[in-house]
């Protein structure tokens, strides 16, 4: 029987066919399985080259002229020094304080308004609404003036008896620093959007979950705590991870109440270089990093509480990427269609459990 | 609402010889529809009582108001000696808070149609949950007792298995263990085989006919007409909110008084 020649499986990967190494692979009585083509995908594929190859160029190695001067378009030189500077490392440290701060407050906040609203007694839920309908219906950016403000109207803080003597006072003009401005601020208002998110996940659960929980003698909270939560987290955790990666962004607006954050450092060295768009970039790129980092963790977050919703986990990239690199002489392995079964379209072949 | 024709005794601790479960003229309305119009049954300890009917006849309301889980609009429910949902004094019924309900809840186990374990636990944690958060046992001591209702329901070795990865029939036995690790004065079965494949529906009977036998006191609402034969001690028929009749299952089988009956014996037979 004439065999072919041997095609490694990476390369059958790559060029997008998967022969069979086998022939005992294909169906029972050796006829080949000849899978589908993709010709439009290599189309596609040169057309993406070219767009690549196009914004290299003008990332790197194009001009510009002014007053006579060539000068490269993007300044890298100048990202490349302000990128590492101590003063937008200092920077991005006061953004993730920020934004982890901002995001803490505002789910434990969520949490407690969320329960609030779906509260029996009327009292609660009403409150819990007001809160929501206000702090969700005013702009973040005069919440946050407000609260860098407040000493107007509130010079002194006092706790003690009301309209009796005072225990202990706070003089607002100072304890009023940017950062807890920004920090009270975004907290508040992201308190009232991850209550409704919450809210969401909470509803989502079948009742007869909580009917279960109550007849093993379970009280509301504890029903919320053991069973309606980790079960809402499937619904949560999602837009709650968009939340974050808008917090995180969300921050740039502290600089309203002058806090050294990325984007107010970044328009401060700006105004001092005259080079906006480098410094710009730089502070972008440190988003998109933090951005990226946060997703990584979200992916994970999100495979935790799936346990138990579905049969199988998928595998992570990481372990796909491992798989797919281990593959075998007998062409096992390699990146599978789908989670667990790997095999040729039409013919999936199961893998034995050591093997997944 | 307050449950109307109170008696002129105070309702006491629990006695020996009192029923675990009495209902009189317990009445339910969801809106403008009345479901249960006057329910008269009694439970004796030990006893298992099966309740069919077509569905819409308002057993499955019953059974969840003996657990508080519907509130009764009229009539009085008892078990064990104690009022559902209310506390006596003199004349006066005052109606109980949550930790109260809850504490009573405890004491009666419940298992429902469509199993509600939950899926973001394993077999043994769903066991275990309640023993640990409600009663505050130890968790080694949940743990050790989890495995063996694991074992009784025949299910010792699915004790890492996440509900979605069982059968139903695996699904509805840890329900069972779930229901019997809080150690129940009770239990209430909700149609605890409907959902179930036909294969699948004969563990779990065989589960619930060894729990009668050591003598737990139960009440069923099933269409499982051979399991109510066998194992039950009352076979109640109910219709349209009312008790149409009452008796032991042999005789309510055999000899039907009326015609609703013998009607809906008919057709599931």
């Amino acid at each position: 029987m004439p065999r072919r020649s041997p095609t490694s499986p990476v390369v059958e990967r790559l060029t997008g066919r998967r022969r069979l190494a086998r022939r005992d692979r294909a169906s029972g009585d050796g006829l080949e399985v000849v899978p589908v083509r993709h010709p439009g995908r290599w189309v596609v594929v040169a057309f993406l080259c070219v767009l690549v190859a196009m914004l290299v160029h003008t990332l790197f190695f194009s001009h510009v002229y002014t007053n006579g001067i060539r000068r490269p378009r993007f300044d890298w030189s100048t990202i490349d020094h302000f990128f590492g500077s101590s003063q937008v490392l200092q920077a991005l440290v006061v953004t993730i304080e920020l934004t982890v701060l901002a995001m803490a407050g505002g789910i434990v906040l969520g949490i407690i308004v969320a329960i609030m609203r779906l509260s029996p007694n009327p009292i609660v839920s009403n409150c819990a609404w007001v809160y929501i309908w206000f702090f969700r219906g005013t702009p973040v950016l005069v919440q946050l003036l407000f609260w860098f403000n407040i000493n107007v109207i509130f010079p002194k803080v006092s706790l003690g008896i009301p309209f009796g003597p005072s225990l202990f006072s706070v003089d607002m003009q100072t304890a009023m620093t940017p950062f807890l401005a920004a920090t009270v601020g975004l907290v508040l208002n992201e308190g009232a959007y991850m209550s409704e998110i919450v809210r969401a996940g909470i509803v989502s659960v079948d009742p007869g979950q909580i009917e279960a929980a109550q007849s093993l003698g379970m009280r509301r909270l504890a029903a919320m705590r053991l069973v309606v939560l980790p079960q809402a987290m499937r619904v949560i955790l999602p837009p709650t991870g968009n939340e974050t990666i808008s917090m995180l962004k969300t921050t740039s607006i502290a600089s309203v109440v002058s806090l050294f954050e990325l984007t107010y450092t970044a328009e401060n060295i700006a105004a001092a270089n005259y080079k906006p768009i480098p410094l710009y970039i730089t502070v972008s790129l440190w988003y998109l990093m933090i951005t990226s980092i946060m997703m990584v963790g979200q992916y994970y977050l999100e495979r935790h509480y799936a346990r138990g919703s579905v049969r199988q986990l998928p595998p992570t990239p990481l372990q796909r990427l491992r798989r797919g690199l281990l593959i075998r002489p007998d062409g096992r392995g390699g990146f599978g269609r789908f989670p667990g079964v790997i095999g040729v379209e039409g013919a999936p072949v199961m893998l034995p459990e050591d093997d997944r | 609402m307050t449950p109307a024709s109170v008696p002129p005794e105070t309702t006491g601790g629990p006695s020996v010889g009192a029923p675990m479960v009495m209902a009189q003229g317990v009445r339910k309305s969801f809106g403008p529809l009345e479901v249960l119009q006057g329910i008269d049954l009694e439970v004796g300890r030990g006893q298992v009582m099966c309740i069919i009917g077509p569905s819409g006849s308002g057993k499955s309301t019953f059974l969840r108001c003996i657990n508080h889980l519907e509130k009764i609009d009229g009539g009085r429910l008892v078990v064990d000696g104690e009022m559902v949902g209310y506390r006596q004094r003199g004349r006066r019924l005052h109606e109980l808070k949550e930790r109260e309900v809850a504490r009573r809840r405890a004491e009666v186990g419940m298992v429902f149609q469509h199993f509600n374990l939950f899926p973001h636990l394993t077999a043994l944690q769903n066991v275990t949950i309640g023993p640990i958060n409600v009663k505050g046992e130890s968790k080694e001591e949940a743990k050790s007792r989890a495995l063996g209702l694991l074992e009784r329901v025949g299910l010792a070795d699915k004790a890492a298995s996440y509900p979605r990865q069982m059968s139903g029939g695996q699904q509805q036995r840890v329900a069972i263990a779930r229901a019997l690790a809080m150690e129940p004065k009770l239990m209430l079965f909700d149609e605890p085989t409907s959902a179930l494949d036909p294969e699948l529906v004969g563990d779990v009977l065989e589960v619930m006919r060894s729990l009668a036998e050591d003598g737990m006191t139960m009440v069923v609402v099933t269409h499982e007409i051979g399991f109510a034969r066998e194992v039950g001690d009352t076979l109640v028929f109910m219709d349209a909110g009312v008790v149409i009749e009452s008796g032991p299952p042999r005789q309510v089988l055999a000899g039907p008084r009326e015609e609703r009956t013998k009607t809906f014996l008919s057709r599931l037979l």
